[in-house]
């Protein structure tokens, strides 16, 4: 990552796009943050990539100053990868939604974790699938009942910061939109930290979750002591609310590199390689 | 997290310098939150609502650069992440206060509430351990925010209180039922 001393304060890493969300939607809470993070850490704009896939949160790229790529559904995670690994100089972040973070991208999402390349995960979590109007996703409740879903699933929620963990993710911990001072500050240390870093962020969805304006009276801010014990984290989450915030595990696995200067083997060399 | 005392995170602070930057990191964010607020009533085509949180966002602007002049400095102290003990400055709107239907009332029903806590947040650093000159800098800080609670509830008494229903939409953009 480029830490440069620019000064660029957090309005500067917004663009002129006005978001579309409905009022009140807790994503404007995340491109605060990041704005705040891109802004404490002195990044330039030109040396961050935003990348999403598909869904309300996923809309993210169009709303920052650096560049963007607004993917396809679920595959978020395959195009930062791709990207990080052809342009290690960019902070990659990768945003999104449940839905998309976890069912679409469900499988991207656990080889992420394993492959721990150097970049940042941002899942903006509201238990539903918002932009198609409010069908439960894999983080819903199993008794939330709604019209779309009468009774309830039934079905046990993914959980995303115990799979990160098992998966291999290297930097695991979970903020709250309403609180963007506080998701800044995570978001800062997932940057700074290498590897694949995952923040897990509760982001209400007034529209179709209006229920979940009480999250803010839930949540319990500084409730993990970040370790860098694997163990000690798995036995922490056992006991986890849902509520508790801060940064549970940062690890100190190597981030992925590629092994070798590829690009310069001769094409001959490569030929070579593949011939069956 | 809500409710909780609002000193600033912080140490409490030791000269009027530190003091006033807390003060002007509480303006920036309620400026900046109010301009993206008027955004977003703009974005759903709530003019009225929208002119209304611009013009909220200007006032805070302007008592923003009031510190700055007051203290001399050009440029005002970082702002990028100022912790508080609640999770936003006491002048900040919480997003989720926010609908699109919301009326002019609703609006400064929320102004007024930040400016209330605001006067709190000063009158608490008013009584604190701090060093005299601080205390007279929170005691003149929180009289100004008492008199900005005083000119709101000038603006409210002028605007009527929404009819039951307000919320009501006949053709709701997004329904699941």
């Amino acid at each position: 990552m480029n830490e440069t001393a620019v000064a660029l304060a957090p309005a500067g890493y917004k663009s002129e796009v006005k978001p579309v969300w409905c009022p009140g939607c807790g994503d404007f809470g995340v491109v605060n943050a990041l704005s705040k993070a891109f802004a404490k850490l002195a990044l330039r704009p030109e040396d961050i990539a935003v990348v999403s896939g598909i869904g309300c949160s996923s809309r993210i790229p169009a709303y920052m100053s650096s560049y963007g790529f607004h993917g396809v559904h679920g595959r978020a995670l395959a195009a930062g990868t791709g990207l990080k690994i052809a342009r290690p100089d960019l902070t990659v972040v990768v945003t999104g939604g449940d839905g998309d973070g976890y069912s679409i991208g469900g499988n991207h999402f656990l080889h992420a974790c394993r492959r721990n390349v150097d970049m940042t995960y941002v899942v903006m979590d509201n238990r539903v699938y918002g932009m198609t109007k409010g069908q439960p996703s894999p983080t819903t409740e199993p008794d939330w009942d709604s019209k779309l879903s009468p009774d309830g699933t039934g079905l046990r929620e993914f959980q995303p910061m115990v799979i990160a963990l098992a998966s291999g993710a290297n930097f695991v911990a979970r903020g709250f939109t309403g609180d963007p001072n506080g998701l800044a500050e995570i978001l800062v240390e997932a940057m700074r930290h290498p590897g694949f870093s995952f923040v897990e962020v509760l982001s209400p969805c007034v529209t179709f979750r209006p229920e979940q304006k009480e999250w803010k009276k839930l949540v319990q801010e500084d409730a993990f002591t970040p370790t860098a014990d694997a163990k000690e984290a798995a036995g922490r989450l056992m006991h986890d609310t849902g509520f508790d915030l801060g940064v549970l595990y940062a690890g100190g696995r190597a981030p992925y590199a590629p092994r070798g200067p590829r690009a310069e083997r001769p094409v001959e060399e490569l030929e070579r390689r593949f011939v069956l | 997290m809500s409710g909780k005392s609002r000193v600033a995170r912080q140490a409490l602070p030791g000269s009027v310098e530190e003091f006033m930057a807390c003060a002007y990191a509480m303006e920036v964010e309620a400026a900046e939150r109010y301009a993206e607020l008027a955004d977003q009533m703009d974005t759903h085509h709530n003019r009225e609502v929208a002119g209304l949180f611009a013009k909220l966002a200007r006032i805070e602007g302007k008592h923003r650069d009031q510190i700055l002049a007051r203290m001399g400095w050009e440029h005002g102290p970082d702002a990028a992440v100022f912790r508080w003990e609640t999770p936003e400055g006491p002048e900040t709107t919480d997003y989720g206060e926010l609908h699109y239907l919301m009326q002019p009332y609703h609006a400064l029903r929320l102004a007024e509430h930040n400016e209330r806590r605001a006067a709190e947040f000063f009158e608490r650093f008013a009584a604190a351990p701090v060093p005299e000159d601080v205390r007279a800098a929170a005691r003149e800080m929180a009289e100004e925010e008492r008199e900005h609670v005083r000119l709101i509830q000038e603006w409210l008494a002028r605007v009527p209180p929404p009819e039951p229903g307000w919320d009501e939409d006949m053709d709701p953009p997004a329904v699941a039922d």
